[in-house]
């Protein structure tokens, strides 16, 4: 392996011919008659069509709704995988072995066309209030949560073996099921441990909800831009479209953030801090990362 | 010092109804944890409004043993009985014991209080919601009723002014003073405590065992794994000495101050006095 012992001088010559390739790279963009439209990038954000503001909204509900069926088969999934029950635990295992250690790609495709092509199910389109929600996104949706509820059970299930098991002693000593217990005692003390991975999984859903591209009938944000790519006035500027992308997901990601950092501040009740970190401080990283915001508890002073 | 106040059980409604003179009933209980065999044969009464101190040196099975009594460690041989009820099994045709449904465990669990060495309250919610936690969610009492129940006993046990305070913002001593509270808010026919103060630091130490005389005075039944030497020689009824899995010596506090019988039993006593 020679690159790995390779002298300083050597890597430094990489690094410099592969900056020098990316200069004429862009170079040759700029020879080969590309014209930027910068206007195409910044009218897709500060005055979105219906067609974007459409792909937004589709992207939210998608994420929102993929992400909850993740929480819910999270939970099972982990409450599953820390059963006395040996099939329960073989369930579990079965289903976060499988769905972590195959492509999401793959998933989303066989649930979708894998299964109306077999007739298996053919996802016909579901009326919901008045909205028509095509099969594909019910597939996609399908798809997503599922996946999303394999990482979920192990993140869950880290947030469960977090908590002292006193707890769960203490609880039974008082009389309650395993149950109630759960519900009532060590699930929401472990939710201050899940919160910041699901915080990375929720912002992982938002972007990984353009790989329905694949369906071709999810107008969500990856498509729509896909789409003004090749059609219109706007046709062949996928830089400055995609760029746009870019920027509704990260106003997406940040509005998540944001919203991730008031629940970690809701569940932080309880905790030796004196006093719990501002939203402004926590988005901004103004105060410096402390243990006991992620939930651990000291037992005496 | 703080104030203990009296009527402790009243806020409660007083003493459970006797079902039986006998509350505790353990006969040749044998545990193994793997092929360490932890208890070797315990047999032992507790009657009703006794308070028993369990003493002995760490890995003599005395918390291992006040564990069983309320099913948080199996058994695999002998009865544990509470109020005449086996306690976490039943008998199948054959005599042979068979663990019971986790709903009827649960229930058994209801009239035994337990108040743990490292506390054990639930960090997210605060005093007050600590004891009325498991009234509401089991015995199903309302929720005003369980507050006003749970204020009593807070107040009772010197701490009505901490009732919104999490167990963080408490001392150890405050602490355990609550999970007593707690414990007693289930009404509980029977308390274990399992080395309650082994975890405070020594000024805490006497609040807690002020509130655990109170009980003692007011005809609580209690099993109470501890060193506190004072306090066996002020409230106990009985001491009962382990060692290794098995109960070496049972007697009165006079009995083990005085006149203690066994050679372990003394240079134990010479080691804790």
């Amino acid at each position: 392996m020679a690159f790995v012992i390779a002298p300083m001088r050597t890597r430094l010559g990489r690094t410099l011919a592969g900056c020098l390739g990316l200069v004429l790279l862009l170079s040759g963009c700029a020879k080969s008659s590309y014209q930027y439209d910068w206007s195409i990038f910044f009218n897709s954000i500060f005055r979105p069509d219906g067609f974007i503001l459409a792909g937004v909204w589709l992207t939210l509900s998608i994420s929102v709704i993929s992400q909850v069926i993740g929480i819910v088969l999270g939970i099972f999934g982990a409450l599953g995988k820390t059963a006395r029950l040996l099939p329960a635990r073989w369930l579990a295992n079965l289903y976060v072995w499988f769905f972590r250690g195959t492509p999401l790609l793959v998933q989303i495709t066989f649930f979708f066309f894998g299964l109306s092509v077999t007739k298996i199910y053919t996802w016909p389109p579901i009326n919901l209030f008045g909205l028509t929600i095509p099969g594909e996104i019910q597939a996609g949706i399908f798809a997503l949560g599922v996946n999303e509820g394999a990482y979920m059970s192990e993140i869950v299930r880290a947030g469960i073996l977090s908590i002292d098991p006193g707890q769960l002693e203490a609880a039974k000593s008082l009389g309650m099921t395993y149950a109630r217990a759960m519900r009532r005692i060590v699930l929401p003390q472990a939710a201050r441990v899940i919160v910041p991975p699901l915080g990375n999984e929720f912002n992982n859903m938002l972007k990984t909800t353009s790989l329905l591209v694949i369906l071709g009938n999810v107008p969500e944000l990856y498509v729509t831009f896909s789409r003004k790519n090749g059609s219109g006035p706007t046709s062949f500027h996928p830089f400055e479209l995609f760029l746009a992308a870019a920027v509704w997901y990260l106003l997406l990601t940040t509005i998540w953030s944001i919203i991730q950092a008031f629940i970690e501040r809701r569940l932080g009740r309880g905790t030796a801090g004196e006093r719990p970190a501002s939203i402004r401080e926590r988005v901004f990283g103004l105060t410096r990362p402390d243990a006991r915001t992620i939930g651990t508890i000291t037992g005496g002073r | 010092m703080v104030q203990v106040g009296k009527d402790l059980l009243a806020t409660v409604g007083g003493l459970p109804a006797a079902t039986s003179p006998i509350v505790v009933e353990a006969s040749d209980v044998h545990k193994w944890f793997g092929h360490n065999e932890v208890l070797k044969g315990i047999s032992l009464t507790v009657k009703r409004q006794e308070v028993l101190v369990v003493i002995g040196p760490s890995g003599s099975g005395k918390t291992t043993f006040i564990r069983c009594v309320n099913h948080l460690e199996k058994i695999q041989q002998g009865r544990i009985k509470v109020n005449g009820q086996l306690i976490g099994y039943r008998e199948d045709a054959n005599g042979k014991l068979v663990e019971d449904r986790e709903k009827n465990i649960a229930m058994q669990r209801r009239d035994i209080g337990m108040v743990f060495q490292r506390f054990n309250l639930f960090p997210h919610k605060t005093a007050l919601e600590n004891v009325t936690e498991a009234p509401c969610q089991v015995r199903g009492i309302r929720e005003d009723e369980a507050k006003t129940i749970g204020m009593g006993l807070l107040s009772r046990v010197g701490l009505a002014h901490k009732s919104d305070a999490f167990p963080a913002q408490l001392s150890g001593g405050q602490q355990q003073r609550v999970a007593i509270a707690r414990a007693l808010a289930m009404k509980p026919a029977l308390m274990l405590f399992d080395e309650p103060t082994s975890a405070l630091d020594p000024e805490m130490i006497g609040e807690v065992l002020e509130v655990m005389k109170e009980l003692a005075r007011e005809g609580m039944t209690m099993i109470v794994v501890s060193h506190e030497m004072g306090f066996a020689r002020e409230v106990a009824d009985r001491v009962v000495m382990m060692d290794d899995g098995q109960i070496i010596e049972d007697g009165t506090p006079e009995h083990f101050f005085t006149n203690p019988q066994h050679e372990r039993t003394k240079t134990f006593l010479s080691k804790i006095l």
